[in-house]
């Protein structure tokens, strides 16, 4: 549905995005996750047909963005970071208006429709200037959804709705991306792992890695970690637990409790536990930690802190 | 050209809801009202004074004040026009529409020329009543004419606006330069020294902006005036076009 190849877009000497190459297959939820500025909405600006790249290719339903941008913009629902409306229109007449652009047939019909999937047909005759930030976004997205398009692009669609909306807004999305290819972008991780079939981690223009969310959190550390609290200041519970064997680096993290590294593929739990409660500790803690797809996103993008060179003393004098 | 139609028929809405325009068309109209007034008023006093019977035509209507007012309220009535599209970020809703940028170029334009359009025919109230004022009525040739050579201007105009707001985001940048634009047009083509049949000077005044309204103005209808102002307006559209694909590329 989305193939991408050796995208790069430069604004003027800077570099957006560099050499990006991914595919999203139909009905195919793909989360692109990253910091700001990371190249997300410039990416987004390009598979929906508002701006050609610098270099590579990028497909969508199977038309040239460059060359056949018409006939991608026809099959491409998409919601830009900041959501494009006329707050001097109703939001009837807001859709109506899209709706004729895109020719779509029994145009007033389709608008009811799309309002009723966001929930906002109380509100259809409302000025859009009167409506609250999660309104408009869900506005933004019934204005998306119109054309019934092949693939939806959305730029952040659950920036600065509340928690509850939030829900709301991800309970749509995957009810909507059963049919349809869905490329959203985010820098929530838990929304990734929510939403997404797979997720797409970019960093400075470029991809840092692309998998789905548990294979990201399984494979990606190495290392299984586990907690271990025992009741007490825990004196020696961090040299007992570093002989067992298979047992990597252990640190106290606060008094009476431990973090404790091993390899992976094998469960140190029942032996810790033995070997504590044999040396007479008693145990109130003792769980595996998952890292988050936040701990994954930090490591992979971390910034490597730039080695000190000499030039730059000798210009600061 | 469906979507052409579509773009110019929310704009023309756009007007009736916007207090800019409102505020433009009653300036407008009162101002003019008041010149017709005094053209009437002045009309008399020369005949009282000279003893003639100095009957005054559609010139008091679409003379010199009817140019004025016209070029200053078009930067006012289209600097929102693509300017405000660009701020609010709904420009990247009909850039990623599947509008063809001429499209929206031309739909901006023809609905901003509609509403000045309906502008004028308001006007019309005037050469009605002077109309009905003189004796045996006023010349209708000369205020079609007169009317036709407004038309066309006003297309022009326009077409000036909406380029200009293509290039800016900020609508009092693009209010300025769009008046700028046509004073340049309007008052700087003068000719050079006083040899009116160098090749140079005749070009210079061939592009004067107003210059091809006096014809009109006049009673004369010339092929010429009508393919400046038709050339003018199409070389903005182009340009306006031009400057919303740049856009993209940046």
């Amino acid at each position: 549905m989305i193939e991408v190849e050796g995208l790069t877009k430069d604004y003027g000497p800077r570099r957006a995005i560099n050499n990006l190459t991914f595919q999203a297959e139909p009905g195919e939820i793909l989360g692109f996750l990253g910091p700001n500025g990371a190249g997300k909405t410039t990416t987004m600006r390009i598979l929906s047909g508002y701006m050609p790249p610098t270099m590579g290719v990028a497909r969508v339903a199977g038309f040239d963005v460059v060359d056949e941008s018409l006939e991608v913009r026809k099959r491409v629902g998409y919601l830009p970071e900041t959501v494009p409306l006329y707050p001097d229109m109703t939001v009837f007449d807001y859709l109506k208006y899209m709706a004729d652009l895109r020719h779509i047939k029994n145009a007033e019909e389709r608008v009811e429709d799309v309002l009723e999937i966001v929930h906002m047909d109380e509100r259809a005759n409302g000025y859009i200037s009167n409506l609250s930030k999660g309104m408009r976004q869900r506005i933004g997205l019934a204005q998306a959804l119109l054309h019934e398009p092949e693939v939806l692009i959305l730029d952040e669609p659950t920036i600065g709705l509340d928690p509850a909306q939030i829900r709301e807004v991800r309970k749509m999305i995957r009810e909507i991306g059963r049919q349809r290819t869905v490329l959203l972008s985010t820098h929530i991780l838990s929304e990734a792992q929510q939403i997404c079939d797979r997720v797409l981690i970019i960093n400075k223009g470029e991809i840092v890695v692309e998998d789905t969310p548990e294979r990201l959190q399984a494979g990606l550390t190495g290392v299984q970690r586990v907690s271990v609290r025992v009741q007490g200041d825990g004196d020696g519970l961090e040299k007992l637990i570093s002989e067992i064997s298979g047992v990597g680096r252990v640190s106290t993290s606060h008094e009476g409790s431990v973090e404790v590294e091993c390899a992976p593929g094998k469960d140190i739990r029942p032996i810790i536990a033995r070997n504590l409660i044999k040396a007479g500790f008693d145990l109130l803690e003792l769980k595996s930690i998952d890292l988050s797809l936040e701990d994954i996103f930090i490591q992979l993008t971390r910034e490597e802190p730039e080695p000190p060179s000499t030039d730059d003393s000798e210009e600061e004098i | 050209m469906r979507n052409v139609w579509i773009i110019a028929r929310r704009e023309y809405k756009q007007f009736f809801i916007s207090p800019v325009a409102y505020v433009v068309a009653f300036f407008f109209i009162i101002l003019l009202g008041y010149f017709f007034y005094s053209g009437l008023v002045d009309a008399i006093a020369y005949s009282t004074y000279y003893q003639t019977s100095y009957v005054p035509g559609p010139e008091i209507v679409t003379g010199q004040w009817m140019v004025i007012l016209l070029v200053f309220s078009m930067p006012a009535l289209t600097m929102r026009s693509i300017a405000e599209e660009t701020r609010m970020g709904t420009m990247e809703l009909l850039l990623t529409a599947p509008v063809k940028d001429w499209e929206l170029i031309v739909g901006k334009w023809l609905g901003a020329f509609l509403f000045m359009l309906s502008l004028l025919a308001i006007t019309f109230v005037f050469p009605i009543v002077l109309n009905s004022l003189v004796n045996p009525g006023i010349d209708q040739g000369v205020l079609f004419s007169g009317y036709l050579g407004l038309v066309l201007m006003v297309a022009s105009l326009v077409a000036i606006g909406i380029f200009i707001s293509s290039l800016f985001n900020n609508q009092v940048v693009v209010f300025f330069i769009s008046l700028a634009a046509v004073l340049i047009l309007w008052f700087v083509l003068r000719p050079l020294g006083t040899s009116t049949s160098s090749s140079g000077n005749q070009i210079i005044t061939y592009m004067n902006f107003v210059n091809h309204y006096i014809n009109f103005f006049q009673g004369t209808i010339d092929l010429s005036d009508i393919v400046y102002y038709l050339s003018l307006t199409s070389i903005a559209l182009f340009l306006g076009t031009v400057s919303i694909e740049l856009r993209r590329w940046r």
